[in-house]
């Protein structure tokens, strides 16, 4: 078997924060090969999209940021290499897709160059070469008129439009890992199926590896082949997206799964919820961190930390598949 | 905008004419007899009513006529404010022209270093030169760089038009910079402060994602949607300094627009003051209602919407 294209290694990153040090990532490992996808699932403030960028580099060590372990992309550890030689992966190696289309456009740039510009620094591509590929890139995106799309700014697209053009944007130079950091939360529900379906096919089509982070389970299931499922900052649940789904075992993946609505459930029924709130992550709940809001925690889970054993943290993991989605 | 001239050119008119004080003795001093005075102010038109006065005010202002200087030689205002302008102007561009070749670097590399050392020493150094008067900061260049060590002249102006480019800009240069010195400290502050918060922006981060380093992120990127404090600041900037540099033009010994206003007010010569304030105020409307049009290309979603 070849070396994976991507091998994080017990990562941490830790922040100084005025109200003390704050591990928003403790000690995440995983592995991804060359065209796999895999999903990233946890509520607001699980440290997943602090996962996304750490394995990005675009959070590394500073003043108030500390990162110890690894990430590797085809051998190299972005954190140990100097800030040129992250610059010359991003965008060619690994890409992002950020959560809000919105915003992640420059509005005093047109739409054309936020995709050439990369194409010439990267590829030095003449202005020619690099507009025409820009056009291409907003065709392969499924814009409509692409070239005149690519002369206008971004306030003039609907959002799912931007999106495609963010999605465009890091697919410009051909990145082995695209990372999708909740790529359609901030789209209407009918467009973010567009956009997963896109984000599938482009990913099957070239080739490419992809890591989406979600809160949303649904966006995951039947798109990803391997999910992790993150708890304050560590993965409490790892494995084939369909055995997840089938038959969790962490307690929380459990019911997390529980709550997503369902549409034949009885009407009017109360909506699943994990009871209580995500833990406070500048002080953060000794043992277990999910046992105080875990409906079967003893007291070992409140004092003894669980190890990942066989992809599962969990002094009890659960047995039987859930009656709902057998 | 046309409107706007007019309230302009009536203000300027009605300010100076209601002006308390009889320029006819001002003009030829006192102990004349009185029909001396009254013929001399038939002569200026003086007598006639005031809105007639107006009129032909401002229609010969439309034409470029400003009228004749009521203090001998009685020189032709238009003339005067033609061959005063240009070193007004000059020091006004000149001198915004090198508070923006270094206000734009200090700033964004204080924006970029946020809180480091560089920044805070920038900061500091920028409170400084803001709480120093013009007038000081112009004394202190004149010391150090004519007095000791004799670079620049003193005195003296050099005409561009009289084809000697290179003495006009060494004898411009030193007053030049006494203006920039309290503006660049301006627009580094409210530069940086611009830049600061466009680089938390989302898109500066999925730049920064697309492997792009970070001095064209800065050009490129965040500097444009970082400059409409900066683009106001300057317009007003321009304008008031055409106007109103009469100390460094009287530090320098200058023949520009603020000596020749305030030298004309001491002298109760109300045409040339009407005719320098009125050309001053019409610069300074031009020159927002440029500033104004420059917001589109900043930032295109406030261009009206094409069809």
């Amino acid at each position: 078997m070849t070396a994976p294209l991507l091998e994080v290694d017990d990562l941490r990153t830790r922040f100084l924060t005025p109200r003390g040090p704050m591990v928003a990532v403790d000690g995440v490992s995983l592995t991804l090969a060359a065209g796999e996808t895999l999903g990233i699932v946890g509520e607001s403030g699980s440290g997943k999209s602090v996962l996304g960028r750490t394995i990005m580099g675009l959070i590394t060590n500073g003043p108030t940021t500390t990162v110890t372990g690894a990430v590797r992309v085809d051998g190299a550890d972005i954190h140990q290499l100097t800030p040129q030689g992250r610059r010359a992966l991003w965008g060619t190696k690994i890409a992002m897709v950020f959560q809000d289309p919105m915003t992640s456009l420059n509005p005093t740039k047109r739409v054309g160059t936020h995709l050439s510009e990369s194409l010439r620094f990267h590829r030095g591509l003449s202005r020619g070469a690099a507009r025409t590929r820009a056009v291409e890139l907003l065709k392969l995106v499924g814009i409509p008129e692409p070239e005149r799309r690519a002369g206008q700014y971004p306030h003039e697209l609907s959002g799912g439009m931007r999106q495609r053009v963010v999605i465009a944007m890091a697919l410009a130079c051909d990145p082995k890992l695209l990372i999708a950091d909740e790529p359609t939360t901030a789209l209407d529900v009918t467009v973010q199926k567009q956009i997963l379906d896109l984000l599938q096919s482009l990913a099957e089509r070239l080739q490419m590896a992809t890591i989406l982070i979600s809160h949303d389970l649904g966006t995951v299931s039947g798109r990803t082949d391997r999910v992790a499922v993150m708890y304050a900052g560590r993965v409490v649940e790892s494995g084939e997206t369909r055995d997840v789904f089938a038959q969790p075992r962490h307690p929380y993946s459990g019911a997390l799964i529980e709550s997503i609505p369902r549409l034949d459930a009885a009407s009017h029924s109360l909506l699943p919820a994990i009871v209580g709130q995500p833990p406070n992550m500048l002080n953060p709940p000794s043992g277990c961190r999910f046992a105080p809001r875990c409906a079967f925690a003893q007291d070992r889970c409140r004092t003894e930390t669980p190890a990942l054993v066989d992809d599962v943290a969990c002094h009890f993991p659960l047995t039987q598949a859930l009656e709902v989605h057998a | 905008m046309v409107l706007v001239l007019l309230i302009v050119s009536l203000g300027v008119f009605a300010l100076v004419a209601l002006l308390p004080g009889d320029p006819a003795v001002a003009i030829l001093g006192e102990g004349h007899p009185a029909s001396t005075y009254d013929d001399l102010r038939t002569e200026l038109g003086l007598n006639d009513p005031m809105l007639t006065r107006y009129a032909d005010w401002l229609g010969g202002a439309l034409t470029g006529d400003l009228g004749r200087s009521v203090v001998p030689p009685r020189s032709d205002v238009s003339d005067r404010v033609v061959s005063a302008l240009p070193v007004s102007v000059e020091i006004a561009v000149l001198g915004l022209l090198i508070a923006l070749l270094v206000a734009v670097p200090l700033a964004m590399w204080s924006a970029y270093h946020e809180d480091g050392v560089l920044d805070r020493m920038i900061s500091a150094g920028t409170f400084a030169v803001l709480s120093v008067p013009g007038f000081l900061a112009g004394l202190l260049l004149i010391m150090v760089f004519v007095n000791a060590l004799d670079w620049f002249p003193r005195s003296e102006w050099v005409r561009i038009s009289d084809g000697d480019l290179l003495g006009n800009l060494h004898h411009a240069f030193l007053p030049a910079l006494t203006v920039a010195l309290v503006e660049l400290a301006m627009f580094t502050r409210v530069l940086r402060s611009d830049l600061i918060v466009t680089l938390r922006e989302d898109y500066i981060l999925a730049a920064r994602a697309k492997g792009m380093p970070p001095l064209r992120i800065l050009f490129t990127d965040a500097l444009r949607p970082s400059s409409f404090s900066l683009v106001t600041l300057l317009g007003l900037s321009l304008g008031r300094l055409i106007g109103s540099t009469v100390i460094v033009e009287y530090l320098f010994s200058l023949p520009g627009m603020g000596s020749l206003v305030v030298n004309a007010a001491n002298q109760g010569d109300f045409p040339m003051v009407q005719g320098a304030v009125l050309v001053i105020a019409v610069i300074y409307v031009l020159i927002n209602a440029g500033i104004d049009l420059s917001y589109g290309y900043l930032d295109p979603r406030t261009r009206k919407a094409h069809v």
